[in-house]
């Protein structure tokens, strides 16, 4: 999802310290892990890289929704869409605070996005093509999201857990306006409805991508799931998310783009075709339709930005030896 | 790199009268810009009328390790509480 194939580094239980069995007591009876407790070294480097990512997406993920900010239908349309893509500033700010506090600075993390050794979600490697893509990508990729967010809120890690718990909060507004986007545009003229049925179709597997691969293919979940960083599988979410999705789409009068999708009276879902995964590692490996353009444009943001983040320290720095009282 | 902004913690007084709680943190270059982030960050949907920052460096927190020693005094005095007391049903609520 916003962490896809995160790389988890775990002890064998044969293999766990008294220390690691300890913390493996206490995250088994849902105590939370704060900051400057002992903690594995696998946990933390593998929470590290989750938050990471899932900070660095939600901060790349201003991309693709910025790109229509100038160009939506009204000014209350406007106002709506910069309200959400703030919001999302806002979560991966959230969520870089909390990565920090396993001591990694906010600028390394910044600094590995941008060298692409870190990662963000493939999803925003897709363009957004017309304003009906506005519309879905509120209501399936944000919709994707809360599906994983909801249930991290329960993580084990104290400052994750907090940072989901605000996320989630703000999330549901974000779904909404998407399928409100969708419901007008559906109920359009044709060539609305067209468009609306088009960004169905060009987002719907990428956002099934989302969950992350199949779990037969999924190596590093068992040790997440132990530590509760994890708290379902790939394939459970992706499937809770399905049965959400289809009756909204039908609601819409939209068609889901898979011909093999039915209902399965016995297992209480629906059966649904699996995503191309060839195309979602390629994406993962930078080869995606807007990849460069997206780290392009954050390495971009962070360099053109150098000299308004030095001048504020300077300032700083000269107002605090001008008044040294209220300086510290 | 250029040099990264100092972190910060934050603390907001919501509507009804409660303290300032701890929400989250940021980084600013000083304590002016802290506040306005804060308001960008953590007060988006009228969350608080009254916002708190200071340096985390400042913070002093107690130990992890010493949760034992540090809270357990408290944990044998039972009769801090009012369950503590049988009151009989006659006196009313008290
Ligand atoms: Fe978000
Ligand atoms: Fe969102």
């Amino acid at each position: 999802m916003y962490a896809q194939l995160v790389k988890s580094e775990g002890t064998s239980r044969e293999d766990m310290s008294p220390e690691e069995i300890a913390f493996q007591g206490r995250i088994d009876r849902n105590e939370k892990i704060e900051p400057k407790e002992w903690m594995p070294e696998g946990y933390r480097k593998t929470l590290i890289r989750q938050i990471g990512q899932h900070a660095h997406s939600e901060i790349v993920g201003q991309l693709p929704e910025g790109n229509w900010i100038t160009r939506a239908p009204t000014l209350e349309r406007k106002q709506i869409l910069l309200a959400k893509v703030q919001d999302e500033a806002g979560h991966g700010l959230y969520l870089y605070c909390a990565a920090e506090t396993l001591g990694v600075s906010r600028d390394e993390l910044l600094e590995r996005l941008h060298s692409g050794d870190m990662k963000y979600s493939s999803i925003f490697n897709y363009p957004t093509l017309t304003w009906a893509d506005m519309g879905a990508v509120g209501w399936l990729v944000d919709g994707a999201a809360i599906m994983n967010q909801v249930p991290l809120q329960r993580t084990s890690y104290g400052p994750y857990s907090r940072a989901m718990i605000r996320i989630c909060k703000e999330e549901s507004f974000h779904q909404r306006q998407g399928y409100a986007i969708m419901m007008k545009m559906a109920n359009g003229t044709p060539a609305q409805k067209k468009m609306a049925q088009d960004a169905l179709n060009r987002l719907w597997y990428p956002s099934l991508m989302m969950f992350g691969p199949s779990d037969k293919d999924s190596v590093h979940s068992a040790q997440s799931m132990a530590w509760k960083i994890k708290m379902n599988t790939n394939d459970e979410l992706r499937q809770k998310f399905v049965d959400q999705t289809v009756p909204q789409a039908e609601y819409l009068g939209l068609t889901v783009p898979d011909p093999d999708l039915k209902w399965n009276e016995e297992k209480g879902g629906y059966d649904f075709s699996e995503p191309d995964w060839d195309e979602f590692y390629q994406v993962l490996k930078g080869n995606g339709p807007c990849n460069k353009e997206r780290l392009g444009a954050r390495v971009k943001a962070w360099e053109d930005g150098a000299w308004y983040r030095d001048a504020m320290v300077a300032h700083a720095k000269k107002k605090a030896s001008r008044r040294p009282v209220a300086a510290e | 790199m250029s040099s990264e902004w100092p972190l910060w913690e934050v603390f907001i007084r919501g509507q009804h009268g409660l303290n300032h709680r701890h929400v989250g943190s940021l980084h600013a270059p000083d304590a002016e810009v802290a506040i306005k982030h804060a308001r960008d960050v953590y007060t988006r949907r009228n969350e608080g009328v009254s916002i708190w920052v200071v340096k985390s460096v400042y913070i002093a927190a107690s130990s992890p390790s010493d949760k034992g020693p540090l809270f357990e005094p408290s944990n044998d005095k039972v009769y801090r509480h009012p369950t503590f007391y049988d009151i009989p049903d006659e006196i009313g609520h008290m």
